[in-house]
């Protein structure tokens, strides 16, 4: 994308006035998509966006600007900006030398998105519509969406690291809007994997929109949810959201160090059920949000963060490492050239335990059966947060009855972490965008079925 | 012509026959600083430019875009949008602004650009988003530290030009600042925000925004969960503002004419209280999201949508009024979220027409309710086809028209249909707030609140 040496030169430049880290970051990346809505396949919208970032660390202050004019000339105008930016002073110039790094990719890429056909991604929009039409004539309205990316990025910085990465990702959703005598219901399901076009041979585009035409269906017979604490029951997969929200965000050594954690300063603490191993790894391969390296240069890594419910480790970047004296663990993302990178998770799971899903239900007596997520947020210096079920019934004498109309459901971080009491032995994981001070990137989520013993939820009925 | 029009205007000259071809140019220059322990954590300066390029011929569309203004890039965009048209399947409703539609419609004339933000350096900027965190921890001595504290602002120039002869440019200036206040210790912390926008830097009062911060931490220390009950509620109305622009969502023509909104099928019915009379205004010239023109280039206009409880109007842009048919054409509502997707249709400048009774006035008005301070999990929680409406919220008790003790890790639930008849009192406070709407106290009769 750039010469080796119109880097060195461009970090040289960036540190001419002092600091202490300079860095490029490049990326060259290429998006194309298509919806289809009531029955007719949409505009195709193609994008392309190249450019730089580039930033200058000096003490605790970070200078950042960024173009899209990768000549020599633009990259050095851009360094120049952010060094002024970092309110450097003294210096002079420095010599970087780079040295090219190798990445080991967690998987290939099958096929290419550019490769492929428009029409032949026309053709999987119109597969979803007529078998979500064909799940039941109250579906009224289909709406389905592809979209690949494909992201080339450079990372060059003064400790003279230099290395590329080539990440792919695909991601495929239906909407579906039911009618019946209670009104009108939605039902979505959205998977994304960190792959090209060979992703629907693990994904059926019609079993994806019968999964979304039989969500809004199911939600037309639901009824009322309840008002108040019960236990909670999350299926394998879809509640892996739980642990992003309740505890993912408050691993992040970014909030931590502005001690906007309630999870700050317990290390080596029993923060959770011992039912509880939390994992964040960005090496998984094929997940939505996984990568050989991530923003900053540093390889994906497997991060345990809390074992058999005692804290760990929090999830670091590169620049908040420095400043503690470690290794980052390979979570500085950023959502483009256009952002400073921060602290995020990747693909965020909870191990396996030895439960029996239906044992599980059956011991439960009464409570929430969660199947579909809509996604949470969370106060990490309250811990509290929230999640919104999309799918859902109660669980009345052991049994999964009726189901339950939309509804958020409310708890506290550590409260709900000690309230995990029961763990199955199935697994499954769940594709969404993770929203952080006005940046989104791909992360997963994922989790075996399991119990919290008491949530707030927060439905309508008495 | 500007330069930036002159790139759009090329665009779309090169339609060929039978082409329809809009070309929609944008240039921003921003500035974002972050401050945190009095140490500038952050400082970004930016240019960020763009096309997207819509192409319509036989009846299909196509859209590309590119971060990028070089000519070459340009020409390319504009055929990779020649070339997505082909794949997409006819529909008669797709089309561009004409200047023929919108002969009788003036845009309104609006001073949205400040020059003498061009003029503020980047150590005034820095400088205001240090006062303001010291603001912070100054205003109370509960408040314990600031998750963050930081000034942004941005100067935007589009330009929108098509081959019916739509050729418009519009500009923008906006600066704002916002912080996280943090009080009390551990798991009994709370936070407050508190933020001041503009058009200029000029415009911010960062002392208003750090006593807000403050305040809005410090008021919560101590909450606790409450019984779950019926409860009135009280909307703050920053709130009220993000619940408007949920209902606006629902009023656009892309939800209305695809089935896929609350008020299909509700013209002209008693869809909210008779106190409620929502109106869609960009020509406000107090609204954040005031426009002269639309995403399309067809000028802005107020539009009516619900009048005294009733139904009265949908926003369109120019595809989604064909869609409609009858006598609908476009409300000049057409929004972009960047050069990176073709228009869609939704509101700017959302705002209720006020009551009479002051936010005190409000509280005295029933022996108890909740009053909501701000809401968790709005769009995991919410549901503007079906109407469920469930969020988390935080707040403080209202009794004898004041605040009592404040609550914490509860949810309010209803559906948007029932809320807007619900509605008690409109509060005479309306403020214009950054997000498309207008935000005031807002009091809904009953609301099913989950606690303990």
């Amino acid at each position: 994308m750039i010469e080796e040496a119109v880097l060195a030169r461009t970090l040289g430049s960036a540190l001419r006035h002092g600091g202490d880290f300079a860095e490029v970051f490049a990326e060259d990346r290429r998006t194309a998509g298509a919806r289809l809505d009531d029955g007719k396949v949409e505009e195709f919208v193609s994008g392309r966006e190249r450019g730089a970032g580039i930033r200058v660390v000096r003490g605790d202050t970070t200078g950042f600007a960024h173009t899209a004019d990768l000549s020599e000339a633009g990259l050095l105008e851009a360094a120049e900006a952010a060094a002024a930016a970092a309110r450097g002073g003294g210096g002079g110039a420095r010599e970087v030398a780079l040295e090219r790094r190798d990445v080991r990719r967690p998987h290939e890429i099958g096929i290419l998105p550019e490769t492929v056909e428009k029409a032949r991604k026309a053709a999987v929009l119109e597969r979803a519509d007529q078998a979500a039409r064909a799940v039941d004539g109250s579906v009224r309205q289909v709406s389905a969406s592809y979209a690949d990316s494909r992201r080339r990025v450079l990372i060059a910085n003064s400790d003279g690291l230099l290395v590329e990465d080539d990440r792919v990702r695909t991601r495929f959703a239906v909407n579906c809007v039911a009618v019946g005598d209670t009104g009108m219901q939605t039902g979505t399901e959205a998977p994304g994997r960190t792959m090209g076009f060979e992703i629907f041979d693990e994904i059926d585009p019609e079993e994806v929109a019968r999964i979304a035409a039989n969500r809004a269906l199911t939600m037309l017979r639901a009824r009322p949810a309840p008002s108040g604490k019960l236990p909670v029951v999350l299926r394998r997969g879809a509640g892996g959201v739980l642990f992003h929200e309740a505890c993912g965000h408050g691993l992040e050594a970014d909030l931590v160090e502005k001690d906007a954690s309630v999870f700050r300063g317990r290390v080596g603490e029993p923060v959770a059920s011992p039912l509880v191993t939390l994992i964040d790894d960005g090496t998984y391969a094929r997940e939505w949000g996984t990568y050989a390296i991530d923003d900053e240069g540093a390889p994906a890594q497997r991060n345990v963060l809390i074992d058999h419910g005692v804290l760990t480790d929090y999830m670091w970047d590169l620049v908040r490492a420095r400043k503690n004296g470690r290794a980052s663990t390979g979570n500085g993302r950023r959502e483009t050239y256009q952002h400073l990178p921060m602290v995020r998770m990747t693909n965020t799971f909870l191990l396996a335990g030895d439960d029996d899903p239906d044992d599980i239900i059956r011991d439960t007596g009464t409570g929430l059966y969660c199947v579909a997520l809509g996604g949470g947020q969370v106060d990490t210096a309250t811990g509290d947060f929230v999640f919104g079920i999309t799918e859902a019934y109660m669980i009345e004498d052991g049994e999964i009855t009726d189901p339950v109309r939309a509804a958020q459901l409310i708890g506290n971080g550590p409260d709900t972490l000690r309230l995990v009491d029961a763990v199955g032995n199935d697994f499954d994981t769940w594709a969404g965008t993770c929203g952080k001070s006005g940046q989104g990137v791909p992360v997963s989520s994922g989790q075996p079925t399991l119990r919290v013993a008491e949530l707030t939820v927060g439905g309508t009925a008495g | 012509m500007s330069e930036l029009l002159e790139i759009a205007q090329r665009v779309a000259d090169a339609a060929a026959p039978g082409e329809q071809v809009e070309a929609y140019v944008l240039r921003t220059h921003e500035t974002d600083v972050h401050v945190f322990g009095g140490e500038v954590e952050s400082l970004s300066v930016a240019e960020i430019e763009g096309v997207g390029v819509r192409m319509i011929v036989d009846g299909r569309q196509g859209y590309a875009w590119a971060g990028s203004l070089d000519a070459d890039v340009v020409a390319e965009t504009l055929a990779e949008a020649r070339d997505n048209a082909a794949f997409g399947a006819p529909d008669e409703h797709y089309g561009l602004a004409s200047p023929a539609d919108f002969a009788d419609v003036a845009a309104p004339a609006l001073d949205l650009w400040r020059d003498d933000l061009l003029t503020v350096s980047a150590s005034e900027k820095v400088d205001l988003a240090l006062a303001l965190e010291a603001a912070v921890l100054r205003a109370d001595a509960r408040v314990r530290g600031v998750e963050s504290a930081s000034y942004g602002d941005a100067a935007a120039e589009a330009a929108i030009a098509n081959s019916l002869g739509v050729a418009v440019t519009t500009r923008r200036t906006t600066a704002s600042c916002a912080a996280f206040a943090m009080a009390g210790e551990g798991t009994a912390t709370q936070t407050g925000s508190g933020f001041t926008a503009g058009r200029t830097f000029a415009d911010l009062d960062p002392e208003a925004a750090a006593r807000d911060a403050a305040a809005r931490a410090v008021r919560l220390l101590g909450a606790q969960q409450l019984p779950s009950q019926r409860i009135p509620v009280i909307f703050d109305p920053l709130v009220t503002r993000s619940l408007l622009a949920l209902v606006g969502g629902a009023l656009s023509g892309e939800a209305i004419t695809r089935g896929r909104s609350m008020f299909v099928g509700r013209d002209g019915e008693e869809v909210a209280g008779p106190g409620i009379t929502l109106v869609d205004d960009p020509t406000e010239p107090l609204a954040f999201g005031a426009a002269t023109h639309d995403s399309e280039g067809v000028p802005t206009r107020r539009v009516d949508l619900i009048t005294g409880g009733f139904l009265t109007g949908h926003l369109h842009n120019v595809t989604t009024a064909r869609r409609a048919g009858g006598d609908a054409g476009t409300t000049g509502s057409a929004v972009r979220g960047g050069f990176k997707s073709p228009p869609s249709v939704g509101a700017r400048a959302l705002r209720l027409l006020p009551g009479e009774l002051s936010p005190e006035e409000i509280f005295a008005s029933v022996p108890e309710a909740l009053y909501v301070q701000s809401v968790s999990g709005l769009h995991s929680g919410t549901n503007s086809v079906s109407g469920d409406f469930s969020v988390g919220a935080v707040g403080l008790m209202v009794r004898d028209g004041a605040f009592a003790e404040p609550v914490r890790e509860v949810t309010i639930a209803s559906t948007l249909q029932r809320m807007l008849h619900d509605v008690v009192h409109v509060g005479a406070d309306l403020t214009w707030l950054p997000g498309g709407a207008a935000g005031m106290t807002l009091l809904v009769g009953e609301m099913s609140l989950a606690g303990y």
